[in-house]
């Protein structure tokens, strides 16, 4: 092997580990919904986009094209991401967390589309179809490969910062309280717990690590356009992760997250080999299996690879 | 459609017309599409109790089984509709027995995560069978519209699908409230426990309620194909107005679904008429939030439905 | 050999046991009345039955043949008939149907025997084309007897037929089941109303706590001071 294939499959590895660490950051946050709380959230994408144009319109340089161009720096465009998914999810939690968990599911992939709708044809503000480019990189001034490993470890360190902090809610009563309600709502209510609350703040902090990893990803492909993640697959792939590596399981969530984005991207390098006819479908073949695996995983392995480990339940605690 | 400028030139009479032509009949065959696949959606959650993700891909596979049909055979569409039925009635009793039925006696949320996966995974599947390119029923042949009154404009496809849709209704309500199988399939959406101890076999049941929610899906597909043209994603763009739909008529209720159909289509295609000034009232890239809306609007303001019935 | 026996069955819907190791038996033509307080497990052992609890221990037979943890609706078929205590009609299907489903698994002609159903229950023949769930509670209490009946069972079960039902309605039941009894039928029966059941029964059983207390014969079980105190109001 010479020293040009070690270095392109170190930036490969670089990669992969920036877009698992972006994807487990999206897991986290679905693990706080669905795996801690039982809120089944099918809108990830909407959240994701949400701060990924956030951060888009508040970092680049002045443009005519679209909103902003604020020139502002990354830190203050990530964190604004989170506040305004924070304010938009605190919305959407309002009208529809009192809502049984099927209904739930439909109403969030309506909040998905609706979003869709709106990054693409308010164009004033977004560019329409065309979307943002020229998203700043930070530690750009850092030569090649630095710039993608300063980047790297920045999405690593945001990871395991957020696994600490959610593990400690997790065993912390707020977390508690979360599994009480999804294992049986009416004796936490009973309890005189106020569970729309609990629900709330459960669905928002989710849905801010969703705007974070939309922030981050924006950041890292420089680009974001409606088309530049296909909604449905990528909330797909969030819950084939979380289910896969551990529904509840914090660590599940990000091993799954790695794993899966592993596997995603392998055999994305290996069907863009195939002729370019072949290609097109082999795409869709790795949706198909996709699919199944989470068949799998649901049918045979519930507890995907790292199991719910569970605090006691106590809720009045 | 009518150029905006002329329309200063013509009589009060032709707004009229404008608005039956270009709104309220699109509304019409829309809803009526809707309506058809609201039916199944709801006999679906009725007796397995369970929101299925997956049954816009049922009208997405019904429709380009019927364009393979159609283009083997030569025959139209409508012809070779029944034998497509079929075939997707098997194929989504295929789906139930491999893929929802482990999870019969689990909670609810589970099934949906797994009907999640099976809408990627029915989509992803047209997709390597047939493409992502779009198709088209009628093959460039253009009918000239039917011209009633001098200035009632129908299309002859639009005339079908509605009088189809409503023949079909009229099937549904025949077949739930006369046969046995119709009668145990209420009977199990009001009781699943009740109807087991009544000597149901609820298998069965829940076959029958595949077969008819996949046939409904499948016309509802070829219609809207028909309207327009196929396309991979054209289901998912129907699950929304659908269970829409379904919540508008109180979901598990199919007579209820028949209604809200018609609400859910009339309202995406009125809301774009100029009620106000001279340009839409809502600009139609929007028309899918509107079913959104209405879905929203009714979860919070009347859970159980337009009509009274049960919350689940 | 008795018609249905319970063996020793323990069992719960969760993970908890509601029952704990009861034993029931129904012999050809007896009339059997279970008792006990509000929670005991009654309508529990009668589910159990049929196959709709998580069971733990023990078995169930009808007619010497294996039945535990069979699917309802095979039990039925065997010709078990059950009315539940509560959720016992179809409350948006008609009387009329109601009483059809009954007898779903007929294939002969039943409406000889739907005429019977509605000489036995005039009401019901009236609100024929009603809603069932549109019904007062007593109303929908015939409907849920005579939608059992449509079948001719070898075994009726019937949990608490007569709450919520006026006096007239409840002396009308309980000749109903003797007269059922008289052509041979046996019944397995959960009543509150422990005077006027135990006056009718072969047997009876106490059950508590999901336990058997006492069993004896009915007009022993009226003359027990202890029964007496606890069911009878002293
Ligand atoms: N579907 C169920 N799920 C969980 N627990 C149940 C269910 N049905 C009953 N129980 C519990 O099982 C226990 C026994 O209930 P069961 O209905 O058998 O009592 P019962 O003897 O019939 O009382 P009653 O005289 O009030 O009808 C009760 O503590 C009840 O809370
Ligand atoms: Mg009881």
């Amino acid at each position: 092997m010479d020293s040009a294939q070690a270095y392109g499959y170190m930036l490969y590895f670089v990669s992969l580990m920036t877009m698992g660490g972006i994807y487990a950051i999206m897991c986290l946050g679905l693990n706080i919904q669905w795996g801690f709380t039982g809120l089944f959230n099918a809108g990830i994408a909407g959240f994701f986009a949400i701060g990924a144009y956030v951060t888009a319109i508040l970092t680049t340089a002045a443009s005519t094209s679209h909103l902003g161009g604020y020139d502002l720096p990354v830190a203050i465009g990530l964190i604004s991401a989170m506040a305004v998914t924070a304010v938009i999810a605190w919305l959407v939690g309002l009208l529809c967390i009192r809502l049984r968990s099927d209904y739930l599911a439909i109403a969030t992939i309506g909040i998905g589309e609706i979003f869709r709708l709106i990054l693409k044809n308010e164009i004033w503000a977004t560019n329409g179809a065309r979307g943002i480019a020229k998203i700043p990189l930070p530690f750009e001034s850092l030569n090649e490969p630095w710039n993608k490993i300063g980047f790297m470890m920045l999405v690593l360190v945001i990871v395991t910062v957020f696994y600490f902090l959610i593990e400690r809610a997790r065993l912390a009563p707020w977390g508690r309280l979360m599994t009480a309600i999804r294992e049986n709502e009416y004796s936490a209510r009973a309890a005189g717990k106020n569970v729309e609350r609990v629900r709330i703040e459960a669905f928002v902090c989710g849905s801010v690590l969703m705007g974070l990893a939309g922030g981050l990803m924006a950041h890292y492909i420089k680009f974001i356009g409606p088309g530049a993640t296909e909604p449905l697959t990528t909330t797909f792939l969030v819950w084939v992760m979380l289910i896969a590596g551990g529904s509840g399981n914090n660590r599940g969530a990000i091993l799954g997250a790695f794993l899966l984005w592993a596997i995603w991207s392998f055999t994305e390098v290996l069907t863009g080999r195939l002729p370019a006819e072949l290609a097109v479908k082999a795409a869709y073949f790795r949706i198909f299996l996709i699919g199944l695996l989470l068949q799998i995983v649901l049918q045979r392995y519930a507890g995907g690879i790292l199991p719910e480990r569970r605090p006691s339940l106590n809720i009045k605690a | 459609m009518i150029p905006r400028s002329q329309k200063c030139f013509w009589a009060d009479n032709n707004f009229k017309m404008d608005f039956i032509n270009f709104y309220l009949i699109p509304g019409l065959v829309l809803g009526s599409i809707y309506a058809l696949g609201a039916i199944g959606v709801s006999l679906v959650f009725g007796i397995l109790r369970f929101a299925n993700f997956a049954h816009g891909e049922l009208m997405l596979i019904g429709a380009y089984i019927t364009y393979s049909l159609m283009v083997f055979t030569g025959l139209h569409p409508l012809m070779v509709l029944p034998i497509a039925m079929l075939f997707t009635s098997l194929v989504a009793v295929g789906i139930d027995h491999t893929f929802y039925k482990p999870f019969r006696a689990s909670k609810s949320t589970i099934v949906i995560v797994a009907s999640f996966g099976i809408a990627l995974m029915a989509r992803s599947a047209v997709q390597i069978i047939w493409g992502v390119d779009t198709f088209s029923y009628s093959s460039g042949r253009i009918q000239m519209p039917m011209i009633l009154f001098d200035t009632l404009r129908l299309s002859h496809k639009h005339v079908w699908i509605v009088c189809c849709s409503v023949a079909l209704m009229a099937v549904i309500h025949l077949i739930l409230t006369r046969t046995r199988t119709g009668k145990a399939m209420r009977a199990m959406s009001d009781s699943a426990e009740l109807a087991r101890l009544t000597g149901i076999k609820t298998e069965n049941v829940v076959k029958a309620t595949w077969v008819l929610g996949a046939s409904l899906a499948t016309a509802a597909g070829v219609f809207l194909g028909w309207d327009s043209h196929l396309h991979s994603m054209m289901g998912f763009y129907m699950l929304l107005p659908m269970f829409a739909a379904a919540i508008l008529g109180g979901i598990g209720q199919p007579y209820g679904a028949m209604v809200g159909g018609l609400v859910v289509g009339l309202a995406e295609e009125l809301s774009a008429y100029p009620w106000i000034g001279d340009s839409p009232l809502l600009s139609p890239a929007y028309k899918a939030g509107v079913a959104f809306a209405l879905m929203i609007i009714m979860l919070i303001w009347r859970p159980s439905g337009l009509f009274k019935g049960r919350v689940f | 050999m008795s018609v249905l026996s319970i063996d020793n069955l323990s069992g719960g819907y969760g993970e908890a046991d509601i029952l704990h190791g009861i034993s029931l038996e129904i012999n050809a033509g007896e009339i059997v009345v279970v008792i006990g307080p509000n929670g005991a497990g009654k309508s529990t052992a009668m589910k159990a039955v049929f196959g709709l609890l998580r069971l733990s221990g023990g078995s169930v037979h009808l007619a010497g043949e294996e039945i535990t943890n069979m699917d309802p609706a095979e039990v039925v078929n065997k010709g078990v008939c059950y009315v539940p205590q509560t959720n016992n009609v179809f409350p948006t299907l008609t009387v009329h149907e109601n009483l059809e489903m009954g007898a779903y698994i007929r294939k002969d002609d039943f409406r000889p025997r739907l005429a019977e159903i509605y000489e036995m229950f005039p009401p019901l023949a009236e609100k024929k084309k009603q809603a069932a769930g549109e019904l007062s509670g007593g109303q929908r209490q015939m409907v849920a007897m005579g939608k059992a009946l449509m079948l001719e069972p070898t075994l009726l079960m019937l949990d608490e037929p007569t709450a919520g039902l006026s006096p007239i309605y409840r002396n009308e039941i309980f000749q109903i089941v003797r007269q059922i009894n008289d052509s041979g039928v046996p019944i397995l029966m959960v009543e509150q109303n422990a005077k006027q059941s135990l006056a009718v029964a072969s047997r009876g059983y106490v059950l508590v706590d999901g336990q058997n207390r006492t069993t004896g014969k009915g007009t022993d079980l009226l003359n027990d001071p202890e029964i007496a105190k606890m069911f009878l109001g002293g």
